[in-house]
């Protein structure tokens, strides 16, 4: 009983919040988001902070996570920091339009997005709902505020975050690279909202890099919606390196239109709890969409990879491969679903998740689900968790090549059939370069920040 | 150079190998025949280091020293080499990556300077011609979608990279057709010198007629029941091994 009066509470503590801040969430914001707070927030109070009853956050226990008294970050703060001058980033011939993201908020000074083609917008989310309200037509839309309660939150507390736009036929050349910092005086609750709109035959390259400046605990819950047209195509790459107090709560929805092709590819590399809701709705025939993932945890971190894919209509590809190092006591899950909707005919849908245990104490929960609705279809999934190959370890030492280190070449070389879906170059050298070094238990680093902050 | 002494080995609680002697001497070849569960192959693992083979007793001193108590990487590193019998395949490892690796681990072990890449590359292309090796296999993924006569090429292949003291072939003909095993034999006549040796475990005669054994022991039931010159092998061929079986009261 006293733990069901805890849970309440907390989303009373959540609830409570939301009816102390109302105003400040309005003052600034368009009515485009303010439309649709209060809507989200009865969605959230329906249903509340998941628990482990809710099948969709079964392996993920939410509730420690949203116990500590944060700092609620609901308006925009001055940085004491010129973004620009801190950040340096050390990857080799990566040259991209960078743009920073801090505690939520897009940076106002971003002074290192360079020249994009004509017609692109990267800009604050906020500044467009107020300034061209339609281009944000499609605003929650996508993130549907009864099915998740994260999501429900996020649209409750959304002001800021990144907004993209790609005019028809646009090709941009450099990726698009958005780091997100958190960095507050006191454990602090980041909420972020992101709107992408890709036109019909644009073509596309984000990097989104997660990163914490300093020690103290945060949770991030933030929420992306792309629309991807009629053959146009997107790659997105995330690489989550934040420390051991950090949880990262994601939401990505991708909207496909016909002949389109949109490849993810998330690298979990550090973090306290990481969860990756990443939905798809392939909405044209001829759809592509590639879901790839890899994550490398330790100690007692956890990574949750939860993919919906749905094939709504015929004709159309989608491909998962996840991967997972788990060390120490760490745990990890991933639950992956293909929905073949009704007469999405001619539908292949692929779907696989492999684990490297290196413990006896790791442990890892995967789950894939396919519902299928059509019957002219192929549709696989597979799924294994197993420890390193034996007899390929022993073959490594007969060639004089000693236990650590064939260790190592064997969880790269598992790691490698997603390192190498990385289609930028430069970025795929180094986060292969990243991942040895996590692997070899050295701590990395993914730039060189003013910060020393040892985290 | 190697010597074993009375040695016992289970596996599973099963005892394989009952009472071993051996002894290689730099320069020899020995070949090790003998009908299959005989014990050949846990003999040449044993002498790799695979831990899953139980010493029950005995002793093998290599080069003066205890070999059971050292680590497989270690035995490497001091000349001792394995030709997989089932070379396994480690798919997303580079083959070129292992190979620089395996090679610099024993050139570090030596105490010379390891080999840039530029240099490695140029060694391994000489060592490419001498097994006929196919480059592009080079470029794949160590033994992966190679066929099984690629396969122990390239066991033979990563032996003159390394250039051990004591080769052991475990059944390294089988699967090659003749064109393979000549250029397999020629590939192992070729790393012979006056000090290292090399064990051949076979199951057939073939082999043999491209390396010439100085030694052909015959191994059954987990002990050596005969040992001569390398006319035993034809005798071999000749009688079959049911002539050893019965010979051993079976």
């Amino acid at each position: 009983m006293s733990v069901l009066v805890e849970k309440a509470d907390l989303s009373l503590k959540y609830t409570g919040h939301y009816n102390d801040v109302k105003d400040l969430l309005t003052e600034g914001s368009s009515d485009i988001l303010n439309s649709k707070r209060n809507k989200a927030f009865q969605d959230f109070v329906m249903q509340g902070i998941p628990t482990r009853k809710n099948e969709n956050y079964k392996y993920t226990n939410l509730q420690p996570q949203f116990s500590p008294d944060y700092k609620f970050i609901h308006q925009r703060e001055k940085t004491e920091l010129d973004l620009n001058q801190a950040f340096r980033c050390d990857v080799p011939q990566l040259d991209t339009h960078l743009a920073f993201i801090f505690n939520g908020w897009y940076y106002e000074e971003n002074r290192s997005v360079g020249q994009l083609p004509e017609g692109v917008i990267l800009e604050s989310l906020e500044k467009i709902a107020n300034e061209k309200p339609e281009l944000l037509e499609k605003y929650a839309q996508l993130a549907n505020t009864e099915e998740d309660p994260l999501v429900a939150l996020n649209t409750t507390f959304a002001k800021d975050g990144y907004f993209l736009y790609v005019p028809k036929n646009t090709k941009i050349e450099k990726p698009i690279q958005l780091i997100n910092f958190l960095q507050a005086n006191k454990d602090a609750f980041s909420t972020q909202r992101n709107f992408v709109y890709i036109e019909e035959g644009a073509d596309v390259k984000m990097i989104m890099c997660d990163h914490t400046l300093n020690l103290n605990s945060y949770l991030s819950n933030s929420v992306t919606e792309i629309f991807l047209g009629a053959n146009a195509h997107l790659e997105y790459y995330s690489l989550q390196n934040q420390h051991n107090k950090t949880t990262s709560l994601n939401s990505v929805f991708i909207h496909q239109e016909k002949d389109s092709t949109a490849t993810t590819l998330n690298s979990s590399l550090h973090g306290g709890l990481i969860r990756n809701n990443l939905k798809f709705i392939l909405n044209g025939e001829n759809a592509e969409a590639n879901l790839f993932g890899m994550a490398f945890i330790d100690r007692k971190q956890h990574v949750d990879n939860f993919t919906q894919v749905i094939h709504a209509k015929p004709n159309c590809m989608s491909n998962q491969v996840y991967k997972n190092v788990l060390d120490d006591e760490s745990t990890g899950a991933f639950a992956g679903r293909i929905h073949v909707v009704r007469d999405a005919q001619k539908t292949n849908a692929f779907q696989r998740n492999n684990n490297l245990l290196l413990t006896d104490s790791a442990t890892m929960q995967t789950k894939p689900q396919l519902i299928i609705d059509a019957d002219d279809v192929k549709c696989s999934h597979g799924a294994t968790v197993g420890q390193i190959d034996e007899e390929a370890l022993f073959y490594l030492r007969a060639r004089g090549i000693d236990d650590k280190k064939a260790r190592l070449m064997m969880m790269n070389a598992f790691a490698h059939e997603v390192i190498q879906q990385i289609k930028v170059e430069p970025l795929r050298d180094r986060i292969d370069e990243l991942v040895d070094k996590r692997l070899k238990g050295e701590v990395a680093r993914c730039h060189e920040c003013a910060y020393n902050c040892e985290c | 150079m190697l010597t074993i002494k009375d040695l016992y080995v289970s596996v599973e609680g099963k005892e394989i190998l009952k009472g071993i002697n051996l002894e290689v001497k730099p320069g020899e070849i020995h070949a090790i025949m003998g009908p299959n569960g005989s014990g050949k192959s846990t003999l040449a693992n044993v002498l790799a280091g695979k831990e899953e083979f139980e010493v029950t007793s005995g002793e093998i001193i290599y080069e003066g020293e205890d070999l059971l108590e050292l680590e497989p990487e270690d035995r490497a590193k001091k000349g001792i080499f394995l030709s997989f019998q089932y070379p396994v395949e480690i798919p997303g490892v580079p083959m070129v990556n292992f190979l620089k690796t395996a090679v610099n681990e024993h050139r570090k072990f030596r105490g010379e300077k390891e080999f840039t890449a530029g240099e490695f590359l140029k060694m391994m292309r000489q060592k490419e011609q001498l097994l006929d090796m196919n480059a592009h296999l080079t470029n794949r993924s160590v033994n992966e979608g190679f066929s099984g006569g690629e396969k122990k090429k390239n066991e033979i292949f990563q032996m003159a990279l390394l250039q051990p003291k004591l080769g052991i072939l475990d059944e390294t003909d089988s699967g090659l057709d003749i064109d393979a095993l000549k250029t397999v034999a020629h590939g192992v006549n070729a790393l012979r010198t006056p000090e290292n040796a090399t064990i051949v475990v076979t199951h057939y005669q073939r082999l043999l007629e491209y390396i010439v054994p100085d030694h052909v022991h015959v191994l059954y039931n987990g002990k050596i029941v005969k040992s001569s010159g390398k006319e035993l092998a034809l005798e071999l061929e000749e009688k079959g091994y049911d002539w050893i079986k019965q010979e051993n009261g079976v």
